[in-house]
């Protein structure tokens, strides 16, 4: 790549992807928003406030830890983890709400709305709504309500409200259509949070751009540790943003190559997953064009994954640009797969990863024997997997 | 000149309003929906539009959402609403239908096909609820090429620039969303109403019909008169959720309330 990579085009399109596919009366909020962020992404001010709430109430940077007890074991690459999970919250999330939040009290908006799978995003949200003193609502399919109880139990504490969506699916796709329901009867007053790079234009470029603190970070942190860049980047991609943030800074660095890892739930061959990328075809959901599960009507299908926070029939489009330009590979990996990753990272480095993440981490474990010692592979640990103990628990038929 | 256009021309000769039914395509079951376009036509119906079922209509209020997923379940699909279109085609000449849906079903099939199919179907418009102008420059070429009107929404928050933007856009009418929420809620406001559309008047010609949250007779005769029609929705589909099991039930309280409406309007 010789020219400076620069998407979204001004409409928000990623080449054919992207874009602003949304009902009339939530083109003026969006325009509104987008309006908001160019001022703000540049106001010295509002960085500065930005970068004190990520330093002192955050916690960053996260430090890039070199698991080295684990890359023996794997006997190749050198594998550095980027420890999101130590952010407050426990996951990525954070960094985004915080950077939406500020820029909803710049725009004087009274109430958040925010929809959320793993309840990841909707416990970020509820935290930095708490802080600001702002009204909070989060939707949150049933079935997830059911799942992921614990987080959903956090967000009341924090004063949210959290509403059970029963529609479709009663997972993550259907909650964004409730949020986007509510958001245009209180077009007014309510700011909507989404928590990943989908949506309509600017959601996908503003999320990657709060996410891309990851990416730049590491970036610095690899070069201090190790004098030189990675070879690899793996992330999970649900959406995709923890995968957006870290492979941002790298996208002009074409010696590392970088890799999404999607939930193939009970394997791509059963139907039963949530790869859109790896199995799925374009089409417009929520606002952007970007690969869908779907079938051949145009009905979107049900996804499966072990890992709420991946389960989800679309992906950023920012990712399906990457993907048609080959500057970054998709790859899939089982629910049994991810728990052996699962296992792996908490009993080789002592960290307990969240499902989502353990699918970054059973990759890393196929990756890392195909290369070098002197390889380096950072591997996105997105969030803890504290959340995910029900979960587990349930899984191994062990009564807590 | 298309059908929409003449309908409107002679509905404004008359000084009449349109009445315009939404149905879901296939609810609660396929072999419904074309005895049911006839009877609203015999009720009073003007236009009618065709819900293309959708598994995310993010657009849509509770009514309507499940009207859809009553349809998916007996696997109505965009191509299952244009053969009945085509159907109702055969013994109606006169009456335009609206195909409206959300644009990932039509990107499915491809742009170029499904114009071809609604060309076919001698469909007369296509409102796409997630398909903005700045999204829909192929779209719109494909169909306007066809002779089928492109119709879009207006919002109570649109700006002058915005409808100036659908004015040159659509053509068929312009369909004005008469508030901010989903389909079928309950706070429209008729006086709001009024204002907007003297904004709206001032920047097109083409006739706009009304839509959302109108429930009654009195209602629709008031939205009615604010615009050139009214548009009937969630109110008609309720009587097909509350009789699923007796579908000549709710057709006949179908067109009894519209026949209402159509009195009220014209009185």
């Amino acid at each position: 790549m010789t020219e400076k990579y620069n998407m979204p085009d001004e409409r928000g399109h990623f080449g054919p992807y992207g874009g602003m596919f949304v009902a009339e009366t939530l083109i003026p909020p969006i325009q509104e928003l987008n309006a908001a962020y160019q001022q703000y992404l540049n106001d010295p001010e509002f960085i500065a406030e930005l970068d004190a709430d990520l330093k002192y109430y955050v916690g960053r940077p996260s430090p890039l830890y070199h698991a080295e007890r684990w890359s023996r074991e794997l006997g190749g690459a050198q594998i550095y983890l980027k420890r999101e999970d130590l952010n407050h919250t426990g996951a990525h999330k954070i960094n985004n709400t915080i950077g939406q939040a500020l820029l909803a009290k710049r725009m004087g908006k009274t109430r958040i709305i925010a929809e959320t799978g793993a309840g990841q995003h909707g416990v970020a949200t509820a935290t930095v709504a708490a802080r600001l003193g702002l009204e909070c609502v989060v939707y949150m399919g049933a079935v997830d309500v059911a799942r992921q109880s614990l987080n959903v139990y956090r967000m009341k504490l924090l004063g949210a409200k959290v509403v059970a969506v029963e529609s479709g699916s009663k997972t993550l796709k259907d909650a964004l259509n409730e949020a986007l329901r509510d958001w245009v009867t209180n077009v007014d007053n309510t700011f909507y949070i989404i928590g990943t790079v989908a949506g309509p234009h600017p959601y996908p470029a503003m999320v990657r751009d709060f996410q891309a603190i990851i990416g730049r970070e590491a970036k610095q942190q690899c070069q201090d540790q190790t004098g030189r860049l990675p070879d690899a980047l793996v992330a999970c991609v649900g959406g995709g943003s923890n995968a957006i943030g870290l492979f941002y800074p790298f996208i002009d660095d074409s010696s590392v190559k970088m890799i999404g890892v999607e939930a193939a739930g009970d394997g791509i061959e059963t139907g039963r997953h949530s790869a859109p990328l790896c199995a799925g075809r374009p089409g417009v959901l929520h606002g952007n064009r970007t690969y869908l599960m779907e079938d051949d009507d145009g009905e979107i299908v049900e996804t499966h994954s072990i890992s709420a926070g991946l389960d989800y029939p679309g992906v950023g489009p920012e990712h399906a640009w990457l993907k048609d330009t080959g500057r970054a590979e998709y790859v899939n990996i089982t629910d049994t797969e991810a728990l052996e990753g699962f296992h792996a990272l908490t009993r080789m480095e002592g960290i307990i990863p969240a499902l989502e993440s353990s699918h970054a981490m059973a990759y890393t474990m196929k990756l890392a024997p195909t290369m070098k010692k002197d390889e380096i592979i950072i591997v996105c640990l997105s969030g803890r997997g504290d959340k995910d103990m029900q979960t587990m628990a349930q899984r191994e038929g062990i009564e807590l | 000149m298309s059908r929409l256009a003449a309908t409107f021309e002679e509905l404004s000769k008359t000084g009449r309003k349109a009445l315009i039914p939404f149905v879901t395509a296939g609810d609660p079951r396929p072999d419904f929906t074309l005895p049911l376009m006839h009877a609203m036509v015999e009720a009073g119906a003007d236009v009618i539009e065709l819900g293309v079922p959708f598994s995310d209509p993010m657009a849509d209020g509770p009514v309507i959402q499940r009207a859809s997923e009553r349809a998916l379940d007996h696997k109505m699909s965009l191509r299952r609403t244009l053969a009945i279109a085509a159907e109702f085609r055969k013994t109606n000449q006169q009456t335009p239908v609206v195909l409206m849906g959300y644009v990932n079903p039509i990107e499915a099939m491809g742009y170029e096909d499904f114009a071809n199919a609604a060309q076919r179907a001698e469909i007369d418009g296509v409102l796409t609820v997630d398909l903005p102008p700045e999204e829909a420059d192929e779209c719109v070429a494909l169909l306007k090429a066809r002779g089928i009107d492109p119709i879009f929404l207006l919002a109570p928050n649109s700006t002058d620039e915005r409808i100036k933007k659908m004015d040159a856009a659509g053509s068929g009418y312009l369909y004005y969303v008469s508030l901010k929420g989903v389909t079928g809620a309950g706070h429209l406001n008729t006086a709001d109403v009024e204002t907007k559309l003297n904004q709206i008047r001032a920047s097109t010609h083409l006739p706009v019909a009304i839509g959302f949250g109108v429930k009654d007779a009195q209602t629709a005769k008031t939205v009615a008169n604010l615009g050139d029609g009214v548009v009937i929705g969630s109110a008609l589909i309720s009587k097909i959720e509350a009789n699923q099991d007796d579908p000549e039930r709710a057709k006949r309280e179908i067109v009894e309330l519209l026949g209402a409406m159509r009195q009220a309007i014209d009185s």
